[in-house]
């Protein structure tokens, strides 16, 4: 009985592996939606800061779908403390969120 | 409070925040069902440019059966999680001080959020390393090492008195953790250690990894620790299957979870908060992300061990808030 539920446990895991073997080239990693129109607005500006917010907050939970631009600092600072963010990461958060 | 300048030329307004999670849980195990509504606000406020205080809590009221049948009684807990100041330094150190969360492993400080863990059981190793209750009460150094686009390292070291008070309770304890993060790869390793000072000094280590691939909304996490009288892991995958017609079409909000993971006994031990006996189980989840905030999490998990096999169903209903902690101009 244990070795058929091994059996399940490793072809869920195999097919959750299998997207793997169909990569596209796209980033279609997810996204802020309350911060998808200011990141295609400040990608000019700061290439780095999608890719920080993706790395180091979407990495671990799902962003909110939106939030007042008036806690994006604080926002950020809970994040450099949470997640370890390099200066230079928080620069490029905190233009990100404020474009 | 004023827009307060961190960065030249950018200007970010640091009015403090409420955030959290509101959830109702139910927990069936072994044929007995839990019910629990639970809230879990946070509190986050900058002072000035360089400070920021925190906290965290939950509040849960637990109705469970009785066990001679005649229905069901309950109970609750009220208590904070954290509650620290965080100080940053320099661009390479924070120094944090107050009731603040073990930094050992990854789901202590990462996953223990109701609204941010797929799923709702922690990881049955939760117990090694993060040194009884979860939390310590003392100082903390942390912060980010090395940063370059290749790679980064962030660090943080830590240490705890003993506390009974029943709200902030610590044990005694020291530890660190040191993670190495490749942005390319989106790969990340990890070690942590932790030493208990009480009256019995013990060693715990730990190790994990963490891969987000580039190209699809696939998570692979694990985690492996060995505490001075049992040692297991736990590897967890989700995919949010957002590639089909996007994050918000109506499959696109699904995201499948998978989680196998095993412990083993050494010697016996009442305090470390794993399984008495070796144990393996595994859990398939499958979470729903409606609009607004709010997520269904529903799953299944099979426990194997030497006495008894069980299973365990759970649901969630789970709204997550985040808003200025006052109304601005």
């Amino acid at each position: 009985m244990k070795k058929y539920w091994i059996h399940i446990s490793f072809s869920a895991l195999l097919l959750c592996v299998l997207p793997l073997a169909s990569q596209t080239t796209g980033n279609s990693a997810p996204q802020a939606a309350g911060v998808k129109n200011q990141a295609s607005k400040a990608s000019a500006q700061t290439p780095d800061g999608n890719q920080v917010f993706l790395q180091n907050c979407a990495r671990c939970h799902t962003v909110p779908e939106t939030f007042s631009p008036r806690i994006s600092g604080t926002v950020i600072r809970h994040m450099r403390v949470r997640a370890g963010l390099s200066a230079q990461d928080e620069k490029a958060l905190l233009r990100f969120l404020n474009p | 409070m004023s827009a307060v300048c961190i960065c030249p030329g950018v200007h970010a307004q640091n009015t403090p925040l409420f955030s959290g999670g509101v959830g109702f849980f139910t927990d069936t195990n072994g044929g007995n069902t839990k019910y629990s509504p639970s809230i879990s606000p946070v509190l986050a406020a900058p002072i000035g440019e360089h400070l920021l205080i925190e906290s965290r809590a939950t509040a849960v009221e637990v109705f469970s059966p009785k066990g001679d049948g005649q229905g069901y009684g309950h109970f609750h807990f009220v208590g904070p999680a954290f509650a620290q100041a965080d100080y940053v330094i320099n661009s390479h150190i924070t120094a944090v001080g107050g009731y603040f969360l073990t930094p050992f492993g990854t789901y202590n400080e990462r996953l223990t959020p109701f609204w941010i863990s797929p799923l709702a059981d922690a990881p049955l190793i939760y117990g090694i390393g993060t040194m009884g209750s979860g939390s310590g009460l003392g100082g903390m150094l942390r912060g980010s090492a090395i940063s370059t686009p290749r790679f980064s390292m962030n660090y943080a070291a830590y240490l705890s008195s003993g506390s009974t008070n029943f709200r902030f309770g610590s044990s005694r304890s020291t530890g660190g953790q040191l993670n190495a993060y490749f942005p390319n790869a989106q790969l990340e390793i990890g070690a942590s250690y932790g030493r208990l000072l009480e009256t019995t000094q013990t060693n715990s280590i730990g190790t994990h990894v963490w891969w987000t691939p580039v190209s699809i909304p696939l998570k692979i996490r694990s985690e492996y620790a060995h505490g001075p009288h049992s040692q297991g892991y736990w590897v967890e995958s989700d995919y949010r299957l957002s590639q089909f017609k996007g994050e918000n079409s109506l499959i696109g909000r699904l995201e499948p979870i998978f989680r196998i993971q095993q412990t083993f006994r050494n010697s016996p031990s009442s305090s470390d908060g794993l399984p008495s006996v070796d144990t393996q189980r595994v859990d398939f989840g499958m979470d729903y992300h409606l609009p607004h905030e709010v997520r269904i999490n529903t799953s299944y998990a099979r426990s194997f061990a030497s006495t008894g096999d069980v299973n365990i169903w759970e649901t969630a209903l789970i709204y997550r808030f985040l808003f200025p902690a006052w109304r601005g101009k």
